[in-house]
């Protein structure tokens, strides 16, 4: 009983760091790709960050961190935050650049402010791109929230990992096993939540 | 025109100089032109010559590189730049909705911008829905992409006149609709211009829509040079020089039917039916005035469709019309647009609409055709006398 009731704790933990992490990545990534997309010169580089960015093994990353921010949550938010940003980023970027130009001119032409254009047309129109990105990155965080167990954050990792340093054992499977189906489980449930958010905040003059 | 009051202010351009980093020449070049209060003025002449270029300096989507434009004597400068725009209409191709948001949202965007109180903005749409003739119960809350071109482009138009601008924009409104709506568009345009008489500055590439809408037409040259500004009249009678006379075009002796109003002849009356009236009485009215169709009214008095008398025998009531479309040409249509809608119809009369759609008789061809007969007959008359007055031989 103590046992299902860590399990739960555990998965709660995972999913309560990966929200976390993928809210926090969505406003930083949203907030590069507008600067990306008013300074030309930048897209070059956001691109390649992001492509690069992705090739980093989670480890190499985490190994980097452990000495900067030290063992726990610390690094672990750190980790997921970056990895997370950079699907939503590229999606981001596309999606601003993808809204009609003369769209944004009638607006600034009616008279609306540069940051009242950028919310209330430009974030919009771009939202449900935006929002793909942000459910790509929820997938993968999933992902890198168990690695970033290795440092002893917080989630469904640790059971994994726990599985796999004692195979053999009569319960090493049974542990990795409940780790890898958390994950996955919980993955699927937020998966159906954001498809459900994108629903409700997609304006229907433009879903698909 | 009209005996409306002119809500219009008067717009000026002094001098008015954009040059574009990276280019030798201005793309418009020391443009001066005064806008008379509530007149309709169109831009017109080659692409590229900075006809979108002139219009955005007027609500500083651009800013000039040089010059003065003033706007009912303020200089558009010296006010704060979304302040200004707030109070400036601006229409371009299309209608440039925003698709996530409904067709009120859309239109309410300046009022509300402008901080009016929701009872005042709700009032307002369903105001400029009726304006455009857009039944605001079915349309208010559809979706851009829930509306044909044509509507879209209404909406487009309502949108610009929101928050009561005396200085309308427009670059290209009708350009994206076919030719019939197109000129249904235009005539809804003059019918509303009549009533709220704006100061419009329009861009256009249809010397016919220039000639139909304009007050005075400007015609433009590489640079923004004005080759001519003066009435359509005026331009079609004696161009200005040869750039102007190859613009305008061959045949403007037929561009004239494109300066007559529907309103310039006599209009026909008709038998008519109203939705819901006993049969009976419509066709005593037929019967009396000879004619074997009668046009059905809708409630507010909109001509919906025609119908043969022999469809109605046998029924009780006037049955109502299948779609939405409202039939005709505006009585300010021009006599081409009638003659289209005549050749489109099978009953060899054009619907003719005054205010709002409402009914106002027809016209049928031999009356075009009298007119038509008439004018060449002048033209041939001031062709045929030398300029000393002396009859030709
Ligand atoms: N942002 C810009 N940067 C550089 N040059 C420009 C820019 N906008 C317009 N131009 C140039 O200025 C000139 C005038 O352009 P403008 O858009 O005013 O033409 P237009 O008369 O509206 O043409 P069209 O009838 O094709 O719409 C053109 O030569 C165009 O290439
Ligand atoms: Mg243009």
């Amino acid at each position: 009983m103590q046992e299902r009731a860590d399990i739960v704790y555990g998965g709660y933990q995972h999913v309560s760091l990966v929200v976390q992490c993928v809210a926090l990545a969505a406003v930083i990534a949203f907030l590069l790709a507008v600067l990306v997309t008013r300074v030309p010169a930048l897209e070059g580089l956001a691109n390649a960050v992001s492509a690069i960015g992705l090739t980093l093994p989670s480890f190499a990353l985490l190994g980097f961190l452990l000495p900067l921010l030290g063992i726990g949550p610390g690094p672990a938010v750190a980790a997921v935050t970056f990895y997370a940003v950079l699907p939503i980023l590229r999606n981001a970027v596309v999606a601003l650049q993808g809204v009609d130009r003369t769209l944004l001119e009638s607006a600034r032409g009616m008279g609306m402010g540069a940051v009242a254009t950028l919310l209330r047309v430009q974030l919009p129109l771009a939202w449900p791109v935006i929002l793909a990105g942000i459910r790509t990155s929820t997938q993968m965080s999933m992902g890198v929230a168990a690695i970033a167990a290795v440092v002893l954050g917080p989630g469904l990792g640790g059971y994994i990992f726990s599985g796999l340093e004692q195979i053999g054992n009569a319960n090493a499977l049974y542990s990795a096993l409940v780790g890898t189906i958390g994950v996955v489980l919980l993955a699927l449930v937020l998966d159906a939540l954001l498809l459900l958010l994108g629903r409700l905040t997609t304006s229907k003059g433009i879903r698909a | 025109m009209t005996d409306q009051p002119i809500s219009g202010v008067d717009l000026e351009l002094v001098d008015v100089t954009k040059s574009y980093p990276g280019q030798e020449r201005p793309a418009v070049d020391g443009l001066t032109l005064h806008v008379p209060a509530g007149e309709i003025v169109m831009f017109i002449g080659p692409s590229g010559c900075g006809k979108t270029t002139s219009l955005k300096m007027i609500n500083r989507l651009i800013e000039p590189t040089s010059g003065t434009i003033t706007i009912g004597g303020d200089d558009v400068r010296k006010q704060k730049v979304d302040e200004l725009r707030r109070h400036i209409g601006y229409v371009i191709q299309g209608g440039s909705l925003f698709p996530h948001m409904t067709v009120a949202q859309n239109i309410a965007l300046v009022p509300k911008l402008l901080k009016w109180d929701d009872k005042r903005v709700e009032a307002r749409v369903d105001e400029l829905l009726d304006l455009v003739n857009l039944d605001p119960g079915r349309y208010r809350d559809r979706y851009p992409r829930e509306l044909s071109g044509g509507q879209q482009q209404r909406v487009g138009v309502a949108r610009g006149l929101a928050s009561d601008p005396p200085v309308v924009l427009m670059d290209e409104p009708f350009g994206a609709v076919d030719p019939i709506t197109r000129s249904r568009l235009q005539d809804e345009l003059m019918s509303i211009q009549s009533e709220l008489r704006k100061t419009i500055v329009c861009v256009t590439h249809d010397i016919d829509e220039a000639v139909k809408l304009g007050d005075r037409i400007c015609i433009l040259q590489e640079g923004a040079q004005v080759a001519q500004y003066d009435t359509p009249e005026h331009v079609l009678a004696a161009p200005a020089n040869r750039f102007v006379e190859d613009f305008v075009g061959a045949g403007s002796g037929l561009k004239q039917l494109t300066l007559t109003r529907v309103d310039d002849i006599e209009l026909r009356s008709w038998p008519t039916a109203s939705v819901g009236e006993p049969v009976a009485e419509v066709l005593a009215r037929a019967g009396q005035a000879g004619e074997s169709s009668v046009i059905v009214l809708d409630q507010r008095r909109r001509p919906r469709a025609w119908c043969w008398v022999r469809d109605l025998e046998g029924q009780d009531r006037v049955p109502p019309p299948a779609g939405d479309e409202v039939l005709g040409v505006d009585r300010r249509a021009t006599l081409n647009d009638a003659l289209d809608d005549m050749l489109s119809s099978s009953y060899g009369a054009a619907v003719v609409t005054g205010r709002r759609d409402e009914f106002l008789g027809v016209v049928d061809f031999a009356s075009v055709t009298r007119h038509i007969q008439e004018t060449a007959q002048q033209v041939e008359a001031s062709a045929g006398s030398g300029p000393d007055g002396t009859e030709r031989t």
